[in-house]
């Protein structure tokens, strides 16, 4: 399966190409949150303050690193869970946000408004932290510094794989994976 | 009375905690080379894949397998004819998370009050320390990286005592269906049944310290085992959830007597790296 090579932030004709199942590889600008980010981030915004980082156009990475050792640029650096930042998203996504990249699935709300917002989401594969480490180049915390990992921090990848779980057109590639390879109806609760 | 020093239980829990966030097991690499073999959809294969391949970058490079290090579970069989000197185990322990999470730069995970302020201990203690009383006069020391991910999905029920092994398949499998791809599948699967509500988990936990394989002593259970792990892998959940024929590794079931009221049923999970280390001392 190739990879579509997708170069940062996100344009709207990019994201008109890219469905469900595809793999990307994303060069450019990465920008990571986790939960206490986001909270941080949208309680300023509904303040009406201005945002530490320009969100318009940009993606986020739910990642919480390792602290790097000597000499490298960043740790161990997977995704996390997504749907823990599903009450955050809509509005990120409303903020500008055009990308995310994490792991698992999203609730409804948030599956609809990524097609309601022209917008992606894609895993990364999780539990691959080293793996990942290799394609990010550079890294600069920009805001909230005392949450240590979770701090915001601008990420320089190269060729950073991720796939296309939830696409502008409304589709979601685990609910349609997991029919695809079922081979008995699940268990009723 | 045999004497060990806490300074040793230190040093050996920092290097259990090094080796376990690096190094795949090879009981469970080979499982997960394996699955590559019987994986039907080809995105799967290519996970399993990259999987594989951030073993080897994790080992090669001396970077964590995964960055979530977890919470340090620590299973600790003491010997009831050892004594231990210069300290309390349970700080030497912890000594021993703070020392392995500090330099080995693991991320600190855990937040000292769980609805407070949520304030990072900074030295990912303290851990969750379990311990054994155990005949001989050896320290089997048992470490666990577990990450938040899987344990998120941990599930517990009590069911009618009559519900039978039915009701243990469905609530395994239904727990592994909810969960989709947060606990990082292709999974390892714990499942603790009867004792009371901690023991069923305790137990759920306690199996994922066992190899891929290891099937149970008891045939009832051993044949459940794998019951179950058919069962997980036909609901196509997959390697990261995408959809695949590979939704987990191994199921584990512990069991133990229970009440005549009662049929509790734990399930616990790990996520593909299944990172466990342990030692003698």
């Amino acid at each position: 399966m190739e990879s579509k090579e997708i170069n940062l932030p996100l344009t709207d004709k990019a994201i008109d190409g890219l469905q469900i199942g595809d793999r990307v590889e994303y060069s450019g600008i990465l920008y990571t949150a986790r939960d206490a980010a986001h909270k941080r981030l949208i309680t300023l915004a509904d303040a009406g303050n201005e945002l530490p980082v320009a969100l318009q156009g940009q993606v986020i990475y739910y990642v919480g690193p390792t602290p790097p050792r000597p000499g490298r640029v960043i740790g161990s650096a997977g995704p996390t869970t997504a749907m823990r930042l599903d009450p955050y998203t809509p509005r990120m996504l409303e903020l500008g946000v055009k990308g995310i990249i994490g792991k698992g699935g999203r609730g409804p709300v948030v599956r609809e408004a990524i097609q309601k917002h022209h917008a992606i989401y894609c895993i990364a594969v999780g539990g691959t932290g080293a793996l990942l480490n290799r394609h990010i180049k550079n890294v600069e915390v920009v805001a909230f510094e005392d949450l240590g990992t979770e701090a915001i921090r601008r990420l320089e990848v190269d060729h950073f794989p991720a796939i296309v779980v939830n696409d502008a057109y409304g589709g979601d590639l685990l609910e349609a994976g997991k029919a695809e390879y079922r081979t008995k109806a699940p268990p009723s609760p | 009375m045999r004497e060990i020093e806490a300074g040793v239980i230190t040093e050996a829990v920092a290097k259990l905690a090094v080796e376990a966030t690096h190094f795949l097991p090879e009981d469970v690499e080979g499982a997960i080379r394996g699955a590559r073999e019987t994986e039907q959809s080809p995105l799967g294969v290519q996970i399993i894949d990259e999987i594989l391949e951030n073993a080897e970058i994790a080992r090669e490079q001396m970077l964590p397998l995964c960055q979530d290090t977890g919470t340090a579970v620590v299973h600790l069989e003491l010997g009831q004819d050892v004594h231990i000197t210069g300290g309390f185990i349970m700080d030497a322990v912890n000594a021993g998370i703070e020392k392995g999470y500090g330099d080995g730069y693991l991320r600190k995970s855990i937040v000292a009050h769980p609805f407070g302020e949520r304030k990072n201990t900074g030295t990912n203690t303290p851990g969750v320390i379990h311990t054994e009383i155990v005949p001989g006069d050896k320290i089997h020391i048992g470490f666990m990286p577990k990450g938040g991910g899987c344990e998120n999905m941990s599930r517990y029920q009590n069911f009618l005592p009559g519900a039978g092994r039915e009701a243990v398949i469905k609530f395994v499998c239904e727990t592994v269906d909810q969960s989709g791809g947060n606990p990082c599948p292709p999974l390892v699967i714990g499942v603790g049944v009867g004792g009371t509500a901690e023991k069923a988990m305790t137990m759920a936990k306690h199996s994922l310290f066992r190899k891929i394989g290891q099937r149970s002593e008891d045939p009832e259970v051993s044949i459940l085992e794998k019951t179950l792990l058919d069962a997980v892998n036909a609901l196509g959940v997959g390697p990261q959830a995408v959809g695949g024929s590979t939704t987990a590794l191994d199921v584990f079931v512990e069991t133990y007597p229970t009440h005549i009221t009662a049929l509790p049923v734990a399930v616990n999970i790990q996520c593909h790296s299944a990172r466990t280390k342990h030692t003698v001392l």
